[in-house]
């Protein structure tokens, strides 16, 4: 069983040898690809309802961005980012039983699919706007701040879609200013749905925008295992250091539809000839063979144990009981006596305390605001 | 700005956004309505924000620096709005927003800046969520909130000359609406006016007239009335303006015309 990167022990994490890593990414890639091939199955068979996203040619990108987070780190993950959340913490069941429906899952079947999260475990819960979780990771940034934590870092996923929207622009733009340890990576796959890349955005490379925003800005090709951790581990770490928010921006395919009523048959054989349109998963398997990194027999193995480990939680959530309606809990908010009447006093003593502890907090001296004025060749 | 807030307060903050004119709320409103109206229900973790929308018309403001979002925000679920009449309300209802688990929209008009004044600030308020009977009477009820209330009031002391008693409900807060204490009062007068300053397309003065049709229609012993400001944006110009927003001349009528009937 591989450890999570919330659970794990952070030591042996930080200090593992480049193959250890690499393997041990390797192996979230298989279990997340292993996970969303069994939920394709389980929808076409009728057997979720509503949709199937999955992060089939983004796995590479995607553990990188849960595996260098640590305890109290913050992970705002989108659509297909299952082996980002699984390396990161999200437990195989958290998954499972939101797809089908269970009322054990995180979200109770009252959301379903990719907008689950664990907000109090640091796992933020993506609404379907995309580009408003930037700002969110944004602000829980700034509360670790004003609390006096430290050596926390924040990292939020986006695509190439998502980068166009003016809730991204906002949350970088806010981000840059407040010098939070955040980092962005944005995954271009390539299609915002149906829509192509020249009918998305004009500019020459995305990457560019970082200087624009006062990020620190970098490429990497999302197909090679070696560099996404190499790079997104990187923006972590000077992230963690105290540079300047990072933009990581990753070039890949997307190999499925958008979701998985979508038969894509809008991408073009062209593009699926372009060195970005190779499987990452294969990729990081020839790597392993090339590399002699691990034998067949052990590969063989670690499929085995994915399969199992999704088996188990797919026949857990399957035997748990559905959520009914007539004994939902039909209140929006969580204050049940808003009549209770209340001290405005006691309460105004409360705040008072609040306000002295951000006035010490606040007090440490924000980041230095250092923005390189290039991108960064030696990433890609 | 609204994005950093629930992040923030998912993170234990209990943030304060302020947004200058409620106007610029839209803006926001993916985020005030999908992310933090939605977050609890979704997630079981509450989003403690306080939103502040100076509201409402004052001269020569114009289309954009005049509205009054209340009814927008308490259509959507998991939010509540709040709508202060009086400096003690808004003083004690606005500590009561911070210290709520949940998205508090905070509607503070602004004729409360330029208009009213109060000697000492209290210590205990009335909880958000119950109404406050304004000013008794046996005639007509009228049921209204934030800035209208001192409109209604005046027109609640003018018919005196004439001979009717008015009672006035302040709602203080649309969300949640005590529609207790209204159908109390209609049931004291049988008679119903409602008036909010915001858009007449909808809205908490027709919520209002829905729940008492619904819950109190044998007290009503005339058809219920609502009176909002006209279908048009907001105009600029004083005269078209205070034309534009209910005012105590149309509420005086509008109050007559019912109590005749």
């Amino acid at each position: 069983m591989l450890e999570t990167a919330t659970r794990g022990k952070k030591s042996t994490r930080s200090k593992a040898a480049p193959h250890e890593r690499f393997l041990e990414a390797f192996r979230w890639m298989l279990l997340a690809r292993t996970l969303e091939e069994k939920l394709v199955s389980l929808y076409r068979g009728g057997l979720i309802t509503g949709g199937v996203y999955i992060g089939k040619g983004q796995e590479a990108v995607s553990v990188a961005c849960g595996l260098f987070l640590q305890k109290g780190d913050i992970l705002a993950p989108l659509i297909r980012d299952q082996a980002g959340r699984s390396a990161f913490g999200e437990p195989l069941l958290d998954v499972t039983r939101t797809y089908l429906g269970s009322r054990q899952g995180p979200m109770r079947g009252r959301d379903g699919n990719i907008h689950r999260g664990r907000p109090r475990d640091n796992q933020l819960a993506m609404i379907s706007h995309l580009g408003a979780m930037v700002s969110v990771t944004v602000g829980a940034l700034m509360a670790k701040r004003f609390r006096g934590e430290k050596n926390f870092v924040g990292l939020s996923c986006i695509g190439e879609g998502g980068m166009q929207t003016g809730a991204f622009h906002e949350g970088m733009n806010i981000a840059a200013v407040e010098q939070v340890p955040l980092v962005v990576v944005a995954t271009n796959n390539h299609y915002a749905y149906s829509t192509p890349n020249d009918r998305e955005f004009a500019c020459d490379d995305l990457v560019d925008r970082a200087i624009a925003y006062g990020f620190e800005g970098y490429s990497v090709d999302g197909t090679d295992l070696a560099k996404c951790l190499d790079v997104i581990g990187g923006a972590v770490k000077r992230a963690r250091a105290g540079r300047p928010p990072q933009l990581v921006v990753a070039s890949i395919l997307r190999l499925s539809g958008h979701g998985e009523h979508d038969d894509a048959t809008y991408v073009t054989d062209e593009i699926k000839r372009e060195p970005f349109a190779r499987d990452c998963v294969k990729v990081a398997e020839q790597a392993i063979v090339d590399l002699n990194l691990a034998d067949a027999e052990t590969l063989t193995e670690w499929r085995r144990d994915a399969a199992a480990q999704v088996d188990q939680a797919i026949s857990t959530a399957q035997k748990e009981a559905a959520p009914e309606g007539d004994e939902e809990d039909w209140c929006a908010i969580s204050t049940r006596d808003m009549r209770r009447r209340r001290s405005c006093s006691a309460m105004t003593n409360a705040f008072l305390s609040t306000d002295k502890m951000l006035a010490e907090h606040s007090a440490a001296p924000l980041r230095q605001r250092k923005v390189s004025r290039r991108n960064f060749p030696d990433a890609c | 700005m609204v994005g950093t807030a629930i992040g923030a307060a998912i993170n234990g903050m209990r943030p304060i956004v302020e947004m200058q004119f409620a106007d610029f709320s839209s803006t926001a409103l993916n985020q005030i309505l999908n992310n933090a109206g939605t977050h609890y229900w979704r997630t079981n973790v509450s989003v403690p924000i306080t939103v502040r929308l100076p509201s409402g018309g004052t001269k020569g403001s114009g289309p954009f620096h005049s509205q009054s979002m209340e009814s927008i925000y308490a259509h959507y679920p998991g939010l509540i709005v709040m709508t202060p009449a009086t400096v003690e309300d808004a003083y004690t209802m606005l500590i009561e927003a911070v210290g709520i688990d949940d998205p508090v929209v905070y509607c503070e008009h602004k004729y409360l800046y330029y208009h009213l004044k109060a000697d000492n600030l209290p210590t205990e308020g009335l909880p958000t969520g119950r109404a406050r009977i304004a000013r008794e009477g046996r005639d007509l009820t009228i049921v209204t909130y934030s800035a209208m209330l001192h409109e209604a009031l005046a027109v609640a002391e003018q018919l005196v000359n004439e001979g009717f008693e008015i009672e006035v409900v302040d709602l203080r807060s649309v969300k949640p609406l005590d529609t207790n204490t209204v159908l109390a009062s209609v049931a004291r007068t049988g008679r119903l006016l409602c008036v909010g300053e915001s858009f007449p397309w909808g809205g908490a003065t027709a919520e209002i007239i829905a729940r008492v049709t619904a819950e109190g229609f044998h007290l009503l012993d005339a058809a219920p009335q609502r009176l909002n400001a006209k279908d048009t944006p907001i105009p600029y110009h004083p005269n078209l303006w205070s034309a534009h927003r209910p005012n105590a001349k149309e509420i005086a009528r509008k109050a007559r015309a019912l109590l005749r009937e």
